[in-house]
């Protein structure tokens, strides 16, 4: 499945400065493994010890949290769309 | 110091506008621009070390950064407390001006305020009316109605966008659920920036109107609150705008600080026994227990205990919910609730408040939509003021936790009340009664007021 991730700001400089990654992936977990081949740190920063979302790091398939979907495993389907965004504050 | 340390955004100048309104179209009621005396704000030491991430302690210079680039976490700034201790004193304090920034020496700006309608030192009134209606002795309601935007965001907006013109912006932008949105249209107004608000586009008429009127970009986003947050964060990355709640995040968070300040100087500088602080992100809860605690490091009080509790509306009680079942998280909900300006799903500071209310002695509790338009009630009736659907959150939440024992009678308690009633009018319609319809003569008068009296 291709689908289009975006990258945010803290992010981009590991990834080639790119704001937007078209990669292969049949759930979100591949979607890390993929980008994490660029740069291994990837993976580093936006999971935790046990492999895991780390907490500040929300992630969302068209729009939806994943914690509403299947977290990592929440499976993708071609032309879908993820968004990493850090936790931002009230309004 | 800004000049080495806080590099201006590419692409992003200083509007001559902006800058001349630093002292210019202050005459507001409080007409003594006594901060031009206040040696506060141009000391020439350092109070201000960087931004520090609050998970991993990495440290970044001050610049518009609110996410560690390693971890994720959300940036602070961190400050030089011996050398703020240097110079703090409660006769500096006292010699400022009546807002804000007469606690400038614990806030992040460098300079002057450049963007000041003159915000905060609202009244901290003894409630004794509804205390005697919910059992207690000491309650005081901090009125942060009484604001230029009527609610509590002008303080945050006032330190943000100050913050915002030393960068060197020339465009604000915010994430709003309503209130945050009417302060940054106002204080862009008044600083002469541009400014675009993204809000949910179910809000409340008076608090869509409340943004419009100053003529700033007003983005109705379909979706609910969380999803305008993240539409923002995402916009953030692709602009050079000075958003509040997001890239400037550190320095706007500050804001909520004073209301604790003032609440400390007000009691005649002492602490509070307990605190109840309505909930939306968490930030306001967390940084009114930063800023007592600052206080007291500071010796500006004594190190007496505070219990901070926080109020939820049922239909949007993420923390609440963490609270009860003793969860060290916080796990996200879609909001359904009157209270519109605390539904946030996806509380960003939600685990703090959580250990702020635990570590504290505090609790949290939650009221529904009946009971948060009770509590409006009740507020108006016993206290005169009118509060809007947040604050019938913390009144209803106030008299729960004392039916639940959590407050002790005898406690010195502050409910932060934290905007006001006309800009959520919709919460109340048909639930006030309506206005005795008379002739302009004596004896309809005399026949109406005889049939309400029954």
């Amino acid at each position: 499945m291709s689908v289009l991730v975006r990258i945010p700001t803290p992010l981009q400089k590991l990834v080639g400065d790119q704001a937007e990654l078209q990669v292969e992936a049949g759930t979100l977990r591949d979607v890390v493994s993929r980008i994490a081949e660029q740069n291994p740190e990837v993976k580093q920063r936006l999971l935790d010890d046990s492999g895991e979302l780390r907490r500040f790091v929300n992630v969302y398939v068209n729009e939806e949290d994943v914690r509403f979907l299947q977290k990592l495993d929440t499976p993708l389907k071609d032309g879908d769309e993820v968004s990493i965004v850090p936790a931002i504050a009230g309004g | 110091m800004s000049d080495s340390t806080s590099p201006a955004p590419p692409g992003a100048e200083a509007s001559p506008a902006a800058a001349s309104t630093a002292f210019n179209g202050h005459a507001t009621h409080r007409s003594i621009p006594s901060y031009l005396k206040n040696p506060s704000v141009d000391a020439p030491i350092n109070r201000l070390k960087g931004l520090k991430c609050r998970e991993c302690g990495s440290t970044y210079p001050l610049e518009p950064k609110h996410v560690c680039e390693f971890c994720f976490g959300p940036l602070e700034v961190d400050y030089d407390y011996d050398a703020i201790a240097g110079i703090i004193s409660r006769e500096r304090i006292q010699s400022g001006p009546y807002s804000i920034w007469r606690y400038a020496d614990l806030l992040p700006v460098e300079g002057p305020p450049r963007v000041d309608l003159s915000v905060g030192f609202t009244p901290l009134v003894r409630a004794d009316r509804l205390a005697q209606r919910l059992g207690i002795k000491n309650l005081y309601i901090k009125n942060d109605t009484a604001n230029p935007t009527w609610s509590f965001k002008d303080r945050v907006v006032s330190v943000a966008l100050s913050r915002a013109v030393e960068f060197g912006f020339d465009t604000a932008a915010c994430a709003s659920t309503g209130n945050l949105a009417n302060s940054v249209a106002a204080h862009a107004a008044h600083a002469g920036l541009k400014c675009f608000v993204f809000i949910p586009a179910d809000l409340e008429a008076g608090k869509v109107m409340n943004s419009l009127v100053y003529g700033p970009n007003v983005v109705a986003v379909r979706g609910n609150y969380d999803e305008v947050n993240r539409l923002c964060s995402e916009i953030a990355d692709r602009t050079n705008w000075a958003f509040v709640n997001v890239n400037l995040r550190p320095y706007y968070s500050e804001g909520s600080k004073t209301l604790a300040y003032e609440v400390a100087e007000q009691l005649g500088w002492r602490a509070p026994d307990h605190v109840v602080v309505p909930i939306a992100s968490g930030s306001l809860l967390t940084k009114v227990h930063k800023g007592f605690n600052e206080f007291k490091k500071l010796g500006l009080i004594e190190d007496t205990p505070i219990k901070i509790s926080g109020a939820q509306a049922e239909g949007c009680s993420p923390v609440a919910q963490a609270f009860a079942s003793g969860a060290d998280f916080v796990k996200p909900v879609k909001p359904d609730t009157i209270a519109k300006s605390l539904a946030i799903g996806n509380p960003a500071d939600g685990i703090y408040a959580l250990d702020v209310m635990r570590g504290s002695g505090g609790s949290a509790a939650m009221v529904n939509d009946e009971e948060i338009i009770e509590g409006i009630k009740l507020l108006a009736e016993t206290e005169g003021i009118f509060t809007e659907t947040a604050g019938g959150v913390t009144i209803g939440v106030l008299k729960k936790l004392v039916e639940q024992g959590k407050i002790n009678a005898d406690e010195t308690t502050v409910a932060y009340i934290t905007g006001i009633g006309l800009k959520t009018q919709e919460a109340l319609a048909g639930r006030v009664g309506e206005p005795l319809q008379i002739e302009p003569n004596l004896s309809s008068f005399e026949k109406a007021l005889k049939e309400k009296l029954g």
